[in-house]
């Protein structure tokens, strides 16, 4: 972010409900310094759109503000924000060349004919769609629509640009290819971009920090590998990646470790994230592919578990287990080329370390 | 099927040629389809297809000169009106022949009226020859008696007339319904005091097009509103739009009677609010204004429906969109939204317009003289004065007006982007 140009976003205290029963985002606080790439990720219905629309000025805050650039904007109408915006189905108009596309946000701020033409050329060549101005959106492929929309949201140059799931309706691999074309435009711009998305790959990939959205409240809000590493609870750890869970109860803590009695009294230790005394109800999450097979008896946790099933992904292998009385326990087994001796109905050790093991609070 | 002598035709296994196969093979499914659609089919040709047929045949049809005077029409060949007199003796033979067959199948009286569309008289001349040729003496000289029984049969132009319109095709009707006439001296314009048609012809375009104009003024908004608004509220105010729709014409051109009449609901008002004084009250129906009010009530819905049924698919997004790159709420409607109803706009025109310049009972009962249509004129000829030959005439251009105005719509605004649902 050495270039930076973009707006600083701050949501103080927002609150929002569509019905004036139940609140769809609950006392949201947000700093978003400049240039920042903030990612809001969440199952839908979870407020994270909300938080957008409100952002862009479609829908009015309940209670609280939202200031851009340190100026409260709950007041300013939509088009005079000046924030760029792209939207899920992009929302090209179809009665229009994707050169006219770009020129109106230009045209509407009556900046002249030339500069004009000029500003669409350069927006064209950054997303490398040179030739295609004077072709009508549905003459284009899902890829090209979804550049020419991100080209007509920074054309008129915003400090700020909003993404409302813009990969959504794109096949995997050209999503993939997106995300780093949209990573790119952001580093070489310097504008800040809040991205929504359910996809967590998605946000991972992006995004400088991720908020982390369930219920109408940022569940977590840091940076994608703190977001994997370190979960901070329950919801964070399954929506993020994969997730074992082994729910128990805690038996014993000590400083920054606990020790967590599973219900059929196998017991473990664990990093302590979420529980705070003993005899509190746990759910521990262990990713999978922390669980090792080659054991060492200096590990923190050593346990047997059966296998269930093995399925074969090229890279790697899942192992389904049957470990303390839990047949949904998933270990990812590094494909290294040796035969590695594993079939169904074996009894095998494994073994992980305690800081990869995380007491987190309880899901029923 | 292909019984060619080439060599080269593909066959099935057992030699039969490909084609003919084929064809057996699909037979049974055509034929299935011919018969489910079989009931329709007949019952739209006897009852639609076959009567507007036959009723355009008519304008142009003119066999009852022909059939009622058959050797009179075969002797006129050979008399030229040029000549300034009228017909030898041969002829009046052949009128007395053919008039004692018509008076005994009394024909002659029908065939009076059709000539006098084309020259006043001729109806009250065959009726009095028709009482007397009954005491003609075919004997004696029948020229003689003929005039002696009515002097028009010396005069030129009586023949002339029935020279003139002895071919079975006729272009009198058409021409009578655009304000000419075909005399023995070729084509003339009738007298302006008697023309009328084209007249109505413009009136009735006119009116239509301001119908179509109000209609969408009107519409456009609440299509809009129907659009915009969340299912559940939006689904009452179609009920609103629809109720109407679903109600007798009739009650609710009566309603616009009753409210816009001299001593109707809205001049009371007005005299009572003091807009207007009790002497001058607002003439409001059976006139232009009645016939443009009620029509434009009765065929809102018919733009309403198309209208909504486009902007429903136009995705809130676009406005959005629109407003977020800058657009004020001007701009994002008429730059992006508007563009985009375009095609309900035609399909509501087009609808409206279709409907409203054939319309009938609205115009008869709220039009008074100055508000009705060409269609009234028509339901006039076929029903009171039974000239259905001008009648259909009528109805002909008023089918053809509207096929050149399709055409011409559809090169301006194109018929793929009409849309009705």
């Amino acid at each position: 972010m050495a270039n930076t140009r973009g707006a600083a976003v701050r949501y103080e205290s927002v609150q929002k409900s569509y019905d004036g029963v139940s609140l769809v985002v609950k006392n949201l606080n947000l700093d978003i310094p400049p240039g920042e790439f903030l990612t809001m990720l969440g199952p839908s219905g979870s407020g994270k759109t909300t938080c957008l629309m409100m952002l862009a000025g479609f829908e009015p805050a309940t209670h609280g503000e939202i200031f851009l650039n340190d100026r409260p904007i709950n007041n300013v109408p939509p088009h005079k924000r000046g924030i760029g915006m792209v939207f899920q189905n992009y929302a090209l108009f179809p009665h229009m060349t994707v050169a006219e596309n770009l020129a109106f946000p230009l045209q509407v701020r009556n900046i002249g004919k030339a500069e004009q033409e000029e500003k669409v050329k350069r927006a064209l060549e950054m997303v490398e769609l040179g030739a295609f101005g004077n072709r009508r959106p549905a003459q284009l492929s899902g890829g090209q629509q979804q550049r020419v929309a991100v080209a007509r949201a920074l054309v008129f140059d915003p400090e700020l640009v909003l993404m409302d799931e813009p990969l959504g309706a794109l096949d995997k691999q050209l999503r993939e290819q997106m995300q780093y074309e949209i990573k790119h435009i952001h580093e070489n711009l310097g504008v800040t971009v809040v991205y929504v998305t359910h996809d967590q790959t998605e946000a991972l990939t992006m995004s400088d920090r991720v908020a982390v959205f369930n219920d109408g409240v940022i569940q977590q809000l840091s940076s994608p590998d703190v977001l994997y590493e370190d979960p901070q609870n329950s919801f964070v750890a399954q929506f993020i990646g994969e997730n074992n869970k082994l729910s128990g109860k805690v038996v014993d803590i000590q400083g920054k470790e606990c020790l967590v009695e599973l219900d059929d009294g196998t017991r473990l230790k664990a990093d302590k994230v979420n529980v705070s005394a003993i005899g509190d109800r746990t759910t521990i999450s262990l990713r999978p592919e922390r669980v090792e097979f080659d054991t060492t008896d200096s590990m923190d946790n050593l346990i047997k578990g059966r296998i269930e099933e093995l399925i074969y992904l090229g890279d790697h292998i899942r192992v389904r287990m049957n470990v303390a009385g839990n047949d949904e326990f998933i270990a990812k087994v590094r494909n290294r080329g040796e035969k590695r001796q594993l079939s169904v109905g074996d009894t095998v050790p494994i073994g992980w370390s305690l800081n990869d093991c995380k007491a987190l609070d309880p899901v029923a | 099927m292909s019984d060619t002598a080439s060599q080269q035709v593909l066959t099935t296994q057992d030699g039969k040629p490909l084609k003919q196969a084929l064809a057996s093979a699909l037979r049974r499914e055509k034929l299935r389809a011919l018969l489910l659609i079989a009931p329709l089919l007949i019952f739209v040709l006897l009852t639609f297809a076959a009567p507007i047929a036959d009723m355009l045949f008519r304008s142009v049809e003119n066999g009852i000169v022909e059939d009622t005077l058959p050797k009179t029409v075969d002797a006129l060949q050979a008399w030229d009106p040029q000549s300034g007199q009228s017909p030898g003796e041969a002829v009046f033979a052949a009128l007395y022949d053919d008039m004692v067959v018509a008076v005994e199948n009394k024909t002659h009286t029908r065939l009076g009226s059709r000539l006098n569309y084309e020259k006043t008289g001729i109806s009250s001349l065959f009726r009095k020859t028709g009482r007397r040729v009954g005491k003609m003496d075919a004997a004696e000289p029948l020229k003689a008696q003929f005039i002696k029984a009515d002097d028009k049969w010396d005069e030129v132009e009586t023949w002339a007339t029935l020279k003139l319109f002895s071919p079975r095709i006729t272009p009198a009707y058409f021409l009578a319904a655009g304000d000419a006439q075909l005399t023995p001296d070729g084509i003339k314009m009738k007298p302006a005091d008697e023309q009328i048609y084209l007249f109505l012809f413009w009136r009735t375009l006119f009116l239509s097009v301001v119908i179509t104009l109000c209609c969408l003024l009107l519409g456009y908004p609440i299509a809009f509103l129907l659009a915009a608004l969340p299912l559940r509220t939006s689904n009452i105010l179609m009920i609103l739009v629809l109720l109407p729709f679903w109600t007798s014409l009739l009650v609710r051109t009566s309603a616009w009677k009753v409210l816009l009449q001299q001593q109707g609901v809205i001049n009371d008002f007005l005299v009572w609010t003091g807009f207007v004084s009790d002497a001058d009250r607002l003439v409001m129906i059976n006139n232009q204004t009645g016939t443009i009010i009620a029509m434009t009530h009765i065929l809102l819905p018919f733009m309403i429906l198309p209208l909504y049924s486009v902007m429903k698919t136009i995705s809130p997004s676009y406005v959005r969109a629109a407003k977020s790159l800058g657009a004020n709420d001007w701009i994002a409607f008429w730059r992006v939204y508007f563009p985009q109803s375009v095609p309900g706009i035609g399909a509501g025109a087009v609808l409206v317009f279709i409907l409203a310049i054939g319309y009938y009972i609205t115009p008869e009962l709220v039009g008074g003289t100055s508000g009705i249509f060409i269609s009234n004129r028509i339901a006039y000829h076929i029903s009171s004065s039974l000239n259905w030959g001008l009648g259909a005439a009528l109805g002909a251009l008023l089918l053809i007006a509207v096929m050149i105005l399709f055409v011409v719509y559809d090169k301006i605004v194109g018929i793929d982007n009409v849309k009705l649902g």
